[in-house]
């Protein structure tokens, strides 16, 4: 058996018992190994991909949540303005009008006064003209209580009439 | 012996000390060289011839002597002669010593050790039965295909059993090797889309060399047969490459071979040298790949057997000296050994990778 003279014997074992094994672990060893090691990895793969997506999805999650968050607060804002605007126009108003009610009273009360005024006036006049004429009755009865001045002051009155 | 050493020189280092105890004992010995001579002139050791007997086939699996009795698994004969099989024990040979039925091994001529038929005369052709006997190395070879058909499919069935989880046990000793040859070898090689085609044989053929190139390595039953340093199992592995590549190259492939891009005209008419050059590679491929594993496998082990021997061959001398000569010995033969581990994955490695380069050429797309 020399080194290099290949003998017939060996390579023919080996061509079939290397073609056969081949055979066998291409058809029922690598098959489904490399099968499963595709698998995995596209399983690993996609697991990746979808933790990507998540984290993509959260920041633009918490992106939204921001500009929701600043929406609200200008919303708040804008009410706010809006109420303290209605606020203001509500003090106004109800300023003006109080203004025009305190106006209104004083002016009836002006009025009220007048004719109050005007009511004692014509009560002090008729008290007076109702005075004056006890008084002009008095002042008479005592003038004319003598003869002579009855009869001078009819003569007056006469000559007033005389004058009508 | 002990006592010729003085105390003092216990001192120096290990080496110088070897050194002294190598020079002592050649001297010590000269006295009783004459009576160890005639000892071992009966049977001189021969380095070379056992280097070779342990590399190369054989009809028994010798695995010790003792004693004198050789400790030998016999192994089925196998014997197609003018079309009449004949199969019996390699142990009716008696280790050579005997005929049977009209064989025997050869014991000299260019088919020393091979069994041929005996005929009277001497100086004629030796005649040859087509021998497809079990020897050594077939049965090494089947222990290993069995051993390798065991594993795959075990772990197959773990990949099945465990889909989608991580690898355990030897599972996950062997993933990565997968690994590395998938993508490593095939893609790199072959391409992303046709890698798929060959990665089965790439595997196969990795695993098998790699197995075998450990076991060739082991020194006991049932290594330490020279599988993969043997010429005939070469040449059947870079024969599947060689028919794989020649089936599958297309048509830049065979366009490449006869008419090279970027070669003067000069050279192809009216004498067709780069075609020729080109076509002779196609088989120089095969052929190299061939003689390359034969020839690392081969020498790593003879290098190991050497320095193995080197034991014996002082050891004949006297018997002192065979001790000494083991220190240095054992210790070159385990480094060497650590290379060995090394060069069967090497080996393992570049068969592969050559073998899927040349796929690569022979299905790359015209650019």
């Amino acid at each position: 058996m020399e080194l290099v003279s290949p003998g017939i014997g060996l390579i023919f074992w080996m061509t079939l018992s290397f073609g056969i094994v081949l055979f066998i672990l291409a058809k029922f060893a690598w098959k489904p190994i490399l099968k499963s090691l595709r698998d995995r990895e596209e399983t690993i793969d996609e697991a990746l991909n979808a933790a990507n997506k998540a984290r993509e999805e959260m920041k633009e999650l918490q992106f939204s949540n921001e500009a929701l968050l600043k929406e609200a607060k200008e919303e708040r804002d804008g009410i706010l303005r809006d109420a303290r605007k209605v606020k203001e126009s509500i003090i106004e108003d109800s300023k003006t009008k109080a203004n025009e009610e305190a106006n209104r009273i004083v002016e009836s009360a002006k009025e009220s006064i007048q004719n109050e005024k005007m009511a004692a006036m014509t009560d002090l006049k008729n008290q007076l003209a109702t005075l004056s004429i006890e008084i002009a009755e008095k002042i008479l009865k005592e003038e004319l209580s003598e003869d002579k001045k009855q009869k001078e002051y009819v003569q007056k009155l006469i000559d007033d009439v005389k004058f009508n | 012996m002990i006592n010729i050493f003085r105390p003092g020189k216990y001192r120096n280092g290990g080496l110088i000390l070897l050194a002294f105890f190598l020079i002592l004992t050649v001297n010590l010995s000269a006295s009783e060289h004459t009576e160890e001579a005639q000892e071992h002139a009966k049977k001189e050791y021969n380095a070379g011839e056992s280097i070779i007997e342990h590399i190369i086939d054989s009809y028994y699996w010798h695995i010790l002597d003792w004693g004198e009795t050789a400790v030998a698994l016999p192994l089925p004969i196998i014997l197609i002669d003018e079309g009449k099989f004949h199969f019996f024990m390699s142990s009716k040979f008696h280790h050579g010593h005997e005929a049977y039925k009209g064989f025997e091994i050869a014991h000299d001529g260019s088919n020393k050790g091979k069994i041929i038929k005996i005929s009277h005369d001497h100086h004629g052709e030796q005649e040859m039965p087509l021998d497809f006997s079990i020897t050594k190395n077939v049965l090494a070879l089947f222990i290993s295909l069995i051993i390798l058909v065991w594993v795959f499919l075990s772990i197959a069935k773990a990949y099945k059993k465990r889909e989608g989880q991580a690898p355990k046990g030897l599972q996950s000793f062997l993933e990565p090797l997968i690994i590395f040859i998938r993508d490593d070898i095939a893609k790199a090689a072959i391409g992303e889309k046709k890698y798929m085609k060959f990665l089965p044989y790439l595997l196969t053929i990795f695993f098998f060399i790699f197995l075998n190139n450990l076991m060739g390595i082991i020194p006991i039953f049932p290594g330490g047969a020279n599988v993969t340093g043997n010429i005939g199992i070469t040449m059947v592995l870079a024969l599947f490459t060689f028919i794989i590549t020649t089936i599958n190259g297309n048509k830049a492939y065979w366009g490449h071979i006869i008419n090279a891009p970027g070669v003067p005209w000069w050279l192809k008419i009216p004498v067709p040298l780069m075609p020729i050059v080109e076509l002779i590679g196609v088989f120089t491929k095969p052929f190299v790949l061939m003689v390359r594993l034969f020839a690392n496998i081969t020498a790593g082990h003879i290098i190991i057997l050497g320095f193995i021997s080197l034991i014996f061959i002082f050891g004949n001398m006297n018997m002192a000296m065979g001790y000494g000569v083991s220190v240095i010995s054992v210790l070159f033969a385990v480094f060497m050994g650590i290379l060995e581990l090394l060069v069967a994955f090497i080996q393992a490695y570049v068969f592969t990778l050559l073998s899927a380069i040349y796929f690569g050429m022979a299905v790359e797309e015209h650019h």
